[in-house]
């Protein structure tokens, strides 16, 4: 009945059920029966309205949401189980929120060394390996902002497009399985987000990461990744990728839009 | 002339003791953003730990350092009731300042006062006695004062290891511990077993300077170890290469030196804790006053 595993698989998310406050007034029935799978190297974009369930669908991989019933896998690894935090070793995540992808207390230098250690033992040698340092500058300097001068500064102290392109460097910069990055430039000005939309292209393809990127802009979604997917009310309605992909265009996308929420009557 | 220089003793002597405890404040309270109220049991345990040992012969130094232990281990109760059971951080520093009040009666054996007045303690043995006699009426200061500063290295140390990274990026942001595959739960727990650790081993010093375990001196020990802590910080926030841990000795002794103000100035002694909550509420309306007087100093907000 359902589909067999296939390894080179990155993701499979198999007969996904969630519904949040089950039994109570307030009950939302999100995924019924929801599969999903990427492959490897894949460029997939998100779209869809407000409350379609991508940030739950990003939450549910993560670990931040648990399920209530389904398979998830990691490549071959059974994740469903797995804490939110052992799953971030092979996965990394960029939020909506440039506050929440750095310490903003912490220099650079700093989020750059915690970083760099991921998923190993935090023990008593010393936070900075200063051995290390001019590998972070080189990192830094690909991101043209100029940071690389300013390593010994509170990460708080950045602009919103600043923070976003170190976290961007920083969740990417140790081997990971999956990249997940959920409106990463929502929050910032159209000269800063198409900046970082560039950067994610561009260190996405050189270290060839497997990608799921949710975004409400939808000429990002057009002409970034190789495979698009619009999902409504917790259904993947559009899942198109190589040539079927480049057929849609943004006005294809908005009609498409218009019309689920007709449907939906408002 | 004798007095005042008596009562400055006095002021750094208790300001150093209380010190140690702000640093372990400043630990669950500024890195950890954990109002830690255990605390107020956490320094009476060493105390009462310190009076058991050394009435038992232990080794005053080795007795202060099981003391530290004791209550690291009381912290790291604090901590799992909270991260691992979930229950709130104010009600798990309280489960475990009640429960402490029952261990520190057990350790005492049910009398609320322990003294031990001609056993060996840190100020009349070992390293004391090596002092020259010309310095014996100061030895306590300078007994007191080496402990802080050994404390204070040891954080700071810590502090710069990656342990200690962690833990700083911990009480910044959670999810950034998570991202990096981190349990935040796990260090949490080890701040609050720093934070207590600390707390007990100021009681334990208290104790041997007094040469006695008292059960009621926990008492108003969190209002006082987040006042030196927040008085420390914004007096000595500009100074950039001054320490968070010196600050919060600093704190404390300047804390001290205000109760030791009012009580010459004729406060009667039941008012203490009343002056010492109201020094606490100054410093927390002053402070928010400070930051915000800064924060429209100096927005930039750079461009990208
Ligand atoms: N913790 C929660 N408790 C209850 N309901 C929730 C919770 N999280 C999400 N939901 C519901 O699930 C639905 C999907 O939410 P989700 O945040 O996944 O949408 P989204 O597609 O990310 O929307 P947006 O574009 O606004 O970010 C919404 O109806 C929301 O109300
Ligand atoms: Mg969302």
């Amino acid at each position: 009945m359902s589909k067999p595993l296939n390894f080179d698989d990155i993701v499979t998310m198999q007969h996904i059920y969630k519904t949040f406050n089950k039994g109570s007034v307030n009950e939302v029935v999100l995924f019924t029966d929801f599969n999903l799978t990427i492959k490897e190297h894949e460029f997939v974009s998100v779209v869809g309205s407000n409350g379609s369930g991508k940030t739950t669908l990003l939450n549910i991989l993560c670990g931040t949401t648990a399920i209530d019933s389904g398979k998830i896998y990691l490549r071959d690894r059974d994740i469903g189980d797995m804490k939110e935090y052992r799953r971030a070793s092979f996965i990394g995540r960029v939020f909506q929120d440039p506050a929440k992808g750095t310490c903003s207390t912490l220099t650079i230098l700093e989020n750059m060394s915690l970083a760099d250690n991921k998923g190993k033992i935090f023990g008593l040698s010393a936070g900075v390996n200063k051995r290390r340092i001019d590998y972070y500058r080189t990192q830094l300097e690909l991101l043209h902002l100029g940071l690389e001068d300013k390593i010994d500064i509170p990460v708080g102290s950045l602009s919103g497009g600043q923070r976003q392109a170190l976290a961007l460097l920083i969740s990417t910069m140790t081997p990971i399985d999956l990249l997940i990055l959920d409106e990463h430039t929502a929050a910032l000005d159209p000269r800063s987000s198409e900046t970082v939309m560039e950067l994610t292209d561009r260190i996405v393809r050189d270290k060839s990461i497997t990608t799921l990127m949710v975004t409400h802009n939808l000429r990002f979604a057009v002409n970034y990744g190789d495979r698009l997917i619009m999902m409504d009310k917790g259904q993947c309605v559009i899942d198109v990728c190589g040539r079927q992909k480049d057929q849609y265009d943004i006005s294809d996308l908005l009609k498409i839009f218009n019309e689920i929420s007709i449907e939906c009557g408002n | 002339m004798d007095v005042f220089v008596g009562l400055l003793r006095n002021i750094l002597e208790e300001g150093l003791i209380y010190g140690i405890m702000a640093m372990g404040v400043y630990v669950s309270y500024s890195v950890l953003h954990f109002p830690d109220l255990s605390v107020d049991g956490t320094l009476p345990l060493g105390m009462c730990v310190t009076a058991a040992l050394i009435l038992g012969g232990v080794n005053p130094v080795l007795a202060s350092i099981i003391a530290f232990a004791c209550g690291a281990l009381a912290g790291s109760i604090t901590g799992f009731l909270h991260v691992r059971l979930n229950i709130t951080d104010l009600l798990s520093g309280i489960l475990v300042m009640t429960a402490m009040w029952s261990v520190n009666l057990a350790i005492t054996k049910g009398s609320a006062v322990l003294p031990y007045y001609n056993e060996d303690t840190i100020f009349n043995s070992g390293i004391a006695k090596m002092l020259p006699e010309g310095a014996y009426a100061y030895r306590v200061v300078i007994i007191v004062a080496a402990a802080a500063i050994i404390v204070k290295l040891l954080l700071d140390i810590y502090l710069k290891t990656k342990s200690g990274l962690l833990l700083r990026a911990v009480g910044d942001n959670e999810q950034f511990a998570i991202s990096i595959s981190q349990d935040p739960g796990k260090m949490k727990i080890i701040g609050l077993a720093i934070g207590n650790g600390c707390a007990a081993l100021a009681g334990s010093i208290l104790s041997q300077q007094s040469q006695s375990a008292n059960i009621n001196s926990g008492t108003g020990m969190v209002v006082m170890g987040l006042a030196s802590v927040i008085i420390g910080t914004s007096i000595l926030k500009k100074s950039s290469f001054v320490k968070p841990t010196t600050m919060a000795v600093c704190g404390a002794i300047i804390y001290k030196a205000c109760l030791a103000v009012a009580m010459q100035l004729g406060l009667p002694t039941n008012y203490l804790k009343l002056l010492m909550a109201v020094i606490l509420t100054l410093a927390l309306v002053s402070n928010n006053y400070l930051s915000k007087g800064r924060r429209k100093q100096n927005v930039e907000t750079p461009e990208f």
